[in-house]
């Protein structure tokens, strides 16, 4: 079985897997970062989502050996604190209902925010369009963004 | 104030045997981040004191409370420990909720079903709350050797009111926890209400937004394998032969065998609906090892009940629903001379597809079990029926059935159904070692247990004048009819005719998000509107001469509604939408009102073409539940069901090829989207001090006809069969070819 290297959360890590394992399935049973979520695996649902080289991405689909050395980052390393403007604003406006899909929205949330900072509601919901919630919390993940564009 | 009685659950007053719960600490309800205001929280305390099953009390004052039910998020993991709070009189912020094993005894009904966990639990959780504070006062009392009548509370502090003395919950603690229980309690007067009718923010939310392990699908033990099953692939079949040998060669795999969770003489209960019992289990060391070992079986599977398909169940249906014989549910006056009596006769028909339920978070479930005794853990819905399943398939006794309780990626009525709970029970049994079952997405779309499909025909009689003189409803589904005989208009009309008729199937089908009512509230409110037209009447008018009739002059029998409340909520909205102003340009809109589940809902919808494209605009929600516990979580609850209402009813379905879903991903199934969500909920709740009812349904139902309505201003055309993208799409069609 292959060993890779992994820049996960800012620190590195060494994983034996075979080279088609999702990087999903690493992260959880692997690295014991269970935050990233399996929903369907196919890339259909986003509560896989994570950051790569701070973009998100279904980790869901991306086979471990594709990740190369670019960083990984899961709802676990998105802030040191739980802080992140996104996090903050998703407690605020209190959106999780189950919250099974809410690591995978926030990371999506905050992908859009790095890339675009003042989004309008069009953008904000082609961004989120790949994230499933099951509950239909999706007015508040609208105003949770808003909420987070305005404070960072 | 009102007395209440803490014999009823004495069970749950006595001093607990051993540390309360002994589960997991889960949640702390202190949001730091979000209120920098507020004073540090407490630390943990030296020592617990249990005073009772529901909550034990740290030497510092922190007060820990049980939360009974399953938490499927519907909130109850907060707001059922808000009402105990009230009631002890405590600081919010000192509290940490912790979620309650099983145990029936001592916490009555844990199930998460009805949406009925604030409405059943109400009494009992208050009661719990004012005997601890009861206790405390005396313990308080005695101390300072003073009648317990000059003694008050607030807020986590006991005060002897003339001597100006005062101690904290934390220093009377101990002395309390051995203070008889007394025979009868005060309750707090609502008007009183200090925490319910507050909003305070989910005890799991900081753990949530920052990925902690909350879910069944997230335990992680020593020692713990990978189970995945293999399921047939078509309803009405089994397994015929197995080869594993090539699965069993890959890396990982442990092991390959098959499982039968109902076997010969295994007694069923109403949570064991399940239409493949037997499995093949594939056992490794990782998901992704034993994902691929499935990939690998090599499975042949043999047809024992004939082959099913859409077109078959529609044909059916609509036989049944044509010239079925039945006996009424209801009848009142002489519906078939008021028929041919009748000025106009209006018929339609509506239907609707099964459908998955689709939690986000598949099946699963973690099980450990050994020669005399098991522990199963994970997300379920009816933890109680579990255990005795449980114990019938693996022969151990109930009370050697550990069953603990994760916060669940969603329900829906899916995890009534604990399948999958006694699958990982079995496998755990058969390999010998702890084991957590998982499912695929596929596994779990194709599984069963769906909502059924439906198809409903109603007729309604206008007499010259335009009153609805006669009514009838003829509905049928897959096992088991749609019609409440006794919901509206029963008892508002004259003459009144209500059938229900089932037709049989090997799909197996179960409850699902407000059982019936998510079909029949969309077909019923469409049929109104229609009539409402038919009779030149402004749609809400026209219901609320309904509830008036039904109210002051009710016909038959009794009815299962409350008219005036119904009218309430239906004139709430219509002032809040702004009903009667002149209508916007381009918003075209549609009402719908819905009593389902002891609560009463009425929506207006309004939406807007972009490009012949619908988009639902706004949703305008009035709502009667009684006392609203927890404000904001209550409108999230009404949000979401409002969303997956119009998800529902606009885009998804499931339909069968020779026994097959056609569906298996969320490539093929259509649940709604982000883009396709309303743009604004406005919410409004009756405040009326009635004792609440549920909300994780009622707001569901009404949507779909609230949505029909509004589609049929936008497009001039009436919607019957759902999902209504599909048949706007055949419209659209038939225009551009035809």
């Amino acid at each position: 079985m292959p060993t890779f290297t992994l820049s996960v959360n800012g620190r590195s890590h060494q994983v034996d897997a075979a080279a088609d394992t999702p990087l999903l399935w690493v992260l959880r049973e692997h690295l014991d970062l269970v935050g990233t979520k399996y929903g369907c695996g196919i890339a259909q649902c986003g509560a896989c989502t994570i950051h790569l080289d701070g973009v998100a991405v279904r980790s869901c689909t991306l086979p471990v050996s594709k990740v190369g050395d670019r960083a990984v980052t899961t709802i676990e390393g998105l802030s040191e604190e739980g802080d992140h403007p996104v996090q903050q604003a998703w407690l605020e406006h209190d959106v999780p209902q189950c919250g099974y899909c809410q690591a995978g929205q926030i990371m999506s949330a905050a992908s859009l925010l790095a890339a675009n900072p003042n989004p309008s509601d069009d953008e904000i919901e082609q961004a989120m369009d790949g994230n499933i919630c099951r509950c239909g919390t999706y007015v508040r993940i609208r105003k949770a963004i808003k909420t987070a564009a305005e404070r960072s | 104030m009102a007395d209440a009685n803490t014999t009823l659950n004495r069970r749950s007053f006595l001093k607990a045997s051993a540390l309360a719960g002994g589960g997991m600490m889960l949640g702390f309800n202190w949001l730091a981040g979000c209120a920098p205001e507020s004073p540090a929280p407490k630390g943990l305390p030296e020592a617990w004191h249990d005073i009772n099953a529901f909550l034990k009390i740290g030497d510092n004052g922190l007060v820990t409370i049980m939360s009974p039910n399953p938490e499927i998020g519907q909130n109850v993991k907060t707001s059922m420990p808000m009402i105990v709070a009230e009631e002890l009189d405590v600081n919010w912020r000192d509290v940490v909720v912790e979620q309650a094993p099983l145990n029936t005894d001592k916490y009555t009904r844990q199930v998460a079903g009805g949406s009925q966990s604030i409405r059943q639990g109400w009494q009992g959780l208050r009661t719990a709350g004012a005997t601890a504070r009861r206790m405390l006062m005396e313990a308080a009392a005695r101390r300072w050797d003073v009648p317990v009548d000059e003694v008050t509370t607030e807020a986590g502090t006991i005060r002897h009111t003339s001597s100006g003395q005062t101690l904290g919950y934390g220093d009377v603690a101990s002395a309390a926890a051995t203070v008889p229980v007394p025979e009868t309690v005060e309750l707090k007067n609502p008007t009183d209400f200090s925490i319910i009718g507050t909003s305070r923010k989910n005890v799991d939310a900081r753990e949530i937004v920052t990925g902690k392990p909350l879910f069944g699908i997230d335990t992680q033990r020593e020692g713990m394998l990978i189970a995945m099953i293999e399921h047939p692939p078509a309803f009405g079949m089994t397994i015929k032969s197995l080869d594993a040998s090539a699965a069993k060669a890959l890396p990982g795999i442990r092991d390959v065998f098959t499982i039968d969770v109902a076997p010969d003489g295994f007694e069923r209960q109403w949570s064991d609906v399940n239409a493949f019992p037997e499995l093949v289990v594939v056992l490794g060391a990782s998901t992704w090892e034993v994902m691929k070992a499935k990939k690998a079986l090599k499975v042949e599977w043999e047809r024992t009940s004939p082959a099913e398909s859409s077109a078959d169940h529609a044909q059916r249906l609509a036989e049944l629903v044509k010239s079925g014989t039945t006996e009424p549910a209801r009848r009142d006056g002489n519906p078939e001379a008021a028929f041919q009596q009748a000025a106009t006769v209006i018929e339609r028909t509506y239907r609707a597809p099964f459908l998955a339920h689709n939690t986000l978070e598949p099946m699963n479930f973690f099980a450990d079990v050994r020669a005399d005794r098991a522990e199963l853990l994970g997300p379920i819905q009816t933890p109680e029926y579990l255990r005795t399943s449980a114990s019938r398939l693996l022969g151990l006794p109930e009370d050697a059935i550990a069953v603990q309780m994760t916060r669940m990626g969603g329900g829906f009525g899916r995890r009534l159904y604990g399948n999958f709970g006694l699958e990982a029970a079995l496998i755990s049994q058969k390999a010998q070692a702890p084991i957590k079952l998982v499912y695929t997405r596929e596994d779990d779309m194709t599984q069963g247990t769906y909502r059924p499909a439906y198809q409903v025909t109603y007729r309604a009689a206008l007499d010259e004048d335009g009153t609805m003189t006669a009514f009838h409803v003829r509905g049928a589904g897959v096992h088991g009819g749609p019609v409440f005989a006794d919901r509206f208009p029963a008892g508002a009309v004259d003459h009144y005719l209500a059938e229900n008729l089932s037709l049989d199937s090997n799909i197996s089908t179960g409850a699902w998000r407000a059982p019936r009512s998510n079909f029949i509230a969309g077909a019923e409110q469409s049929f109104l509107d229609e009539v409402a037209e038919a009779a030149g009447k402004d749609p809400i008018d026209f219901r609320l001469e309904l509830f008036d009739r039904a109210r002051t002059d009710p016909v038959g029998k009794e009815h299962d509604y409350d008219a005036a409340r119904y009218a309430g909520v239906l004139r709430l909205v219509r002032e809040t939408s702004g009903w009667d102003a002149p209508p916007r340009p381009g918003v075209a809109r549609g009402v719908s009102a819905y009593y389902c589940h002891n609560s009463y809902v009425a929506q207006v919808l309004d939406v807007t073409l972009d490009d012949g494209e619908p988009r639902v605009d706004t949703v305008w929600c009035a709502v009667d539940c009684g006392i609203v516990v927890n404000p904001d979580a209550a409108r999230n609850q009404v949000e979401g069901g409002i969303v997956d209402g119009i998800g529902h009813a606009m885009y998804s379905a499931l339909s069968f090829t020779d026994g097959a879903p056609d569906q298996q991903n969320f490539d093929d199934y259509h649940l709604i989207r982000n883009a396709e969500a309303p743009r604004a909920i406005e919410t409004v709740f009756v405040d009326n001090g009635i004792d609440p009812t549920g909300l994780g349904e009622p707001s569901l139902p009404p949507i779909m006809g609230a949505l029909a309505n509004a589609l049929a201003q936008a497009t001039g055309t009436r919607l019957y069969t759902q999902p209504y993208a599909n048949s706007l799409d055949a419209v659209e069609l038939q225009a551009t070819t035809g």
